[in-house]
């Protein structure tokens, strides 16, 4: 016969594509963190005070705080004296009059990610902003939109150029103190996005950053603000990616969005983060901080994500909604290939009334794989009327991985009204070979029911990321079915 | 050229020998019915000429169409035009039937060389096979055989055969489970899609669907051996005698 009975086990066999090295002069310091480290960091970045002040008071908190240890990752003790806190290609930003004078390497590596940088070869409708290592390297269609009063720029060039809104916003919707990992992003981080949409301004394009980790023993620290003013609307997409090493790097960002009343933010993540070889090897620990508010009335806050990258993912993209009538919006694909752990999800903090939150994660997990889900609906007090609705399903391909789910509940309000639904299904030897009667490769059927099983969160990507995303999720799970 | 030769085919499944040695030799044009008490091999038939590979080959020859068939995977099987209704279709959650069928039939027109059908064309001819099983448009969006009654899932079976237009159908107890109306809206249906160029294989414990789908000829197959061939007049002495009486004509 022509296959082997074990075939569904043999999934996601492609190598990693994206995993070359950029050879480029780089403005490196030492390995190490002290109080010293990030004085320098804010001296290279020549930052007011407040930044300087604001870092050490995380650090300071970050001393006195513990790594958690309630998820189900598991991964080796991380030596933070061991990393590399600040990697920059050596061109002076600052001085950069335009694309013309970045490094043509630096041009060359995005445009082998698929991402160009120069503005007459975008894709019509969307402005980027490319942070490499730790700095953003270039941001696209600034003009244009600057001509609508939108403020898209790295979070360096913010901090130069808006520093009234970087310090009435930084850490408003996650704290310094928030956990260990957000701490020592806020002693640390060196560069992110930043974006400010004004009042009743529709962004016209999407904004999109594009992070990529070139260095070695680096960690990237990046941190996005987002401002969506009363009545604005905007939709942002990140994307990620990195060389492939076999030793683990840590990635620990934070993303903070603002919506003021009548408000929305729309935000997309496409994540493809090295996830380590087939044996687990290297990868990066994708830690990250992901929170909305709603604080203004009518407001919306809605995160998705297709997450198939890293060796171990760990995020809760929340939102607290505080605002009456605001809605918050979850939508999740999340794959566990190889040795990947994933641990993600989100919470819905319920305070304002009549407030509305959805959540629809969609666990993948194949070869030896481990896919949590963790959500938490909180229901405060004063939110009457407020109501969610989750639905978690998992998908296993093979018996060597696992799913598993973990809502938590916490509801103090009567009046309102909370759906749950769960469930857990698996790709069978009967079901590909359905589909191969029916003249169907066993790989194109194991990706037409991943993606059939994914669609109700591709739906809500722009459409370019959905057509991405879905290719993404086809590659991560090639030659698993022979 | 017979379509279908199948020569002295052993087939175990986990050890166990299932088929003893089948002969069977299938033109274009014909119906074939082959019957026989539960255990007797007829569904271990179906899934080794569809290349299910729970079951291994250890003696004899299938060519289709002159072709080594066994050498084939199941997706060229069924590019070649083989086609099995199965007797328990499976679900694919998520998948809607008219994305499903979509892609199967361009993946098998593309591997004959031909154009894909572009949404509006596969609509409009999927819409006139649909009236041929009596099944509503509805029913196209609906995730494959999910939810389906066991009735639907037979009929959607014969409503893909007729999508993919097959040279060589087997139909594996496509009647069992099925009450009167839908035993006829099935036999309908096979006898709409039967041609001159298209042979079918019609497995079946009971005679009662041999009643509206008339065949060729009949086999009786038992302890994995086709013991006794004839006309459709040996399906209707089978009623009569059962199969026990058969077997013990042969033995005796």
């Amino acid at each position: 016969m022509s296959t082997p009975a074990t075939s569904i086990e043999e999934l996601a066999n492609q190598e990693y594509k994206w995993g070359f090295v950029t050879e480029i002069e780089a403005d490196t310091i030492p390995k190490g963190l002290s109080e010293d480290v990030i004085r320098m960091i804010s001296a290279k970045k020549n930052e007011p005070g407040f930044m300087l002040e604001w870092r050490l008071k995380s650090y300071r908190q970050w001393l006195t705080m513990e790594e958690p240890k309630w998820s189900t990752v598991r991964y080796p003790a991380i030596d933070y004296q061991d990393i590399v806190y600040y990697s920059a290609p050596k061109t002076k930003l600052d001085q950069l009059k335009s694309l013309d004078e970045v490094d043509p390497e630096l041009l060359r590596t995005y445009a082998k990610l698929g991402i160009p940088l120069r503005e007459q070869e975008l894709l019509a409708g969307v402005a980027v902003d490319a942070v490499f290592d730790s700095v953003s390297v270039a941001t696209t269609f600034k003009g244009k939109l600057a001509e609508m009063g939108i403020i898209f720029c790295s979070f360096s060039e913010a901090v130069q150029e808006h520093p009234e809104l970087v310090q009435k916003y930084l850490g408003s919707v996650v704290p310094h103190s928030d956990n260990f990992f957000a701490a020592l992003n806020s002693a640390v981080f060196s560069d992110g996005s930043f974006v400010y949409i004004p009042a009743g301004v529709r962004c016209p394009m999407e904004l999109s950053t594009y992070f990529r980790i070139n260095a070695k023993d680096t960690g990237q620290f990046e941190r996005t603000l987002i401002i969506a003013d009363a009545g604005a609307y905007v939709s942002y997409l990140e994307g990620c990616t990195a060389p492939m090493r076999d030793k683990n790097q840590l990635h620990a960002a934070v993303v903070e969005l603002v919506a003021l009343d009548n408000a929305q933010i729309k935000y997309s993540t496409v994540q493809n983060w090295y996830p380590g070889d087939k044996e687990g090897k290297g990868g990066i620990y994708n830690f990250v901080t992901k929170r909305g508010k709603c604080l203004g009335v009518n407001s919306k806050v809605s995160w998705t994500q297709v997450e198939t990258g890293s060796a171990i993912t760990w995020k809760y993209p929340s939102v607290l909604l505080m605002g009456d009538n605001s809605v918050g919006e979850f939508y999740s694909v999340a794959l566990a290939n190889n040795y990947q752990q994933a641990d993600t999800g989100t919470k819905m903090i319920h305070i304002g009334k009549n407030t509305r939150s959805t959540i629809v994660s969609k666990g993948i997990s194949a070869g030896h794989g481990q896919n949590a889900y963790r959500g938490m609906v909180k229901i405060l007090k004063g939110a009457t009327g407020a109501r969610n609705y989750s639905q978690c399903d998992s998908l296993l391909l093979g018996d060597k991985c696992g799913a598993h789910t973990f809502p938590y509940l916490e509801v103090k309000n009567t009046s309102s009204q909370v759906e749950h639904e769960a469930s857990t299904s698996k790709i069978g030897e009967d079901q590909i070979f359905y589909c191969r009667q029916r003249g169907i490769p066993a790989e194109d059927a194991v990706s037409m029911i991943v993606h059939g099983f994914c669609k109700e969160v591709f739906r809500e990507l722009p459409m370019e990321f959905a057509v991405e995303a879905q290719k993404l999720l086809g590659i991560s799970l090639e030659g698993s079915v022979g | 050229m017979a379509l279908l030769e199948i020569k002295n085919l052993h087939a175990s499944v986990s050890g166990k020998e299932i088929l003893r040695g089948i002969d069977l030799t299938v033109g274009a044009g014909e119906l074939h019915a082959i019957m026989g008490p539960n255990g007797s091999g007829k569904s271990t038939l179906a899934q080794v000429l569809a290349g299910r590979d729970l079951y291994e080959v250890t003696e004899g020859q299938v060519l289709y169409e002159g072709r080594d068939l066994l050498s084939m995977p199941p997706e060229q099987r069924a590019q070649e035009g083989i086609f099995i209704a199965f007797q328990y279709p499976v679900e694919i959650p998520g998948v809607s039937n008219m994305y499903f069928l979509k892609a199967a039939l361009n993946t098998i027109r593309k591997s004959r060389g031909l154009e894909e059908l572009d949404a509006m064309d596969f609509l409009t001819m999927v819409k006139e096979k649909l009236a041929l099983v009596d099944m509503d448009p509805a029913f196209l969006n609906r995730p494959v055989n999910a939810d389906f009654s066991g009735g639907e899932k037979k009929r959607n079976e014969i409503f893909q055969m007729a999508v993919l237009e097959p040279r060589l159908a087997i139909l594996d107890e496509t009647d069992s489970g099925l009450d009167i109306d839908a035993l006829k809206i099935v036999a309908n249906g096979v006898n709409g899609l039967r041609t001159r160029d298209r042979a079918m294989i019609v497995v079946t414990h009971y005679q009662r669907l041999l009643n509206y789908v008339v065949p060729d000829c009949v086999h009786v197959l038992a302890d994995g051996r086709i013991v006794k061939s004839g006309d459709k007049t040996l399906a209707l002495e089978l009623e009569q005698t059962g199969y026990i009486g058969v077997e013990e004509g042969v033995t005796a």
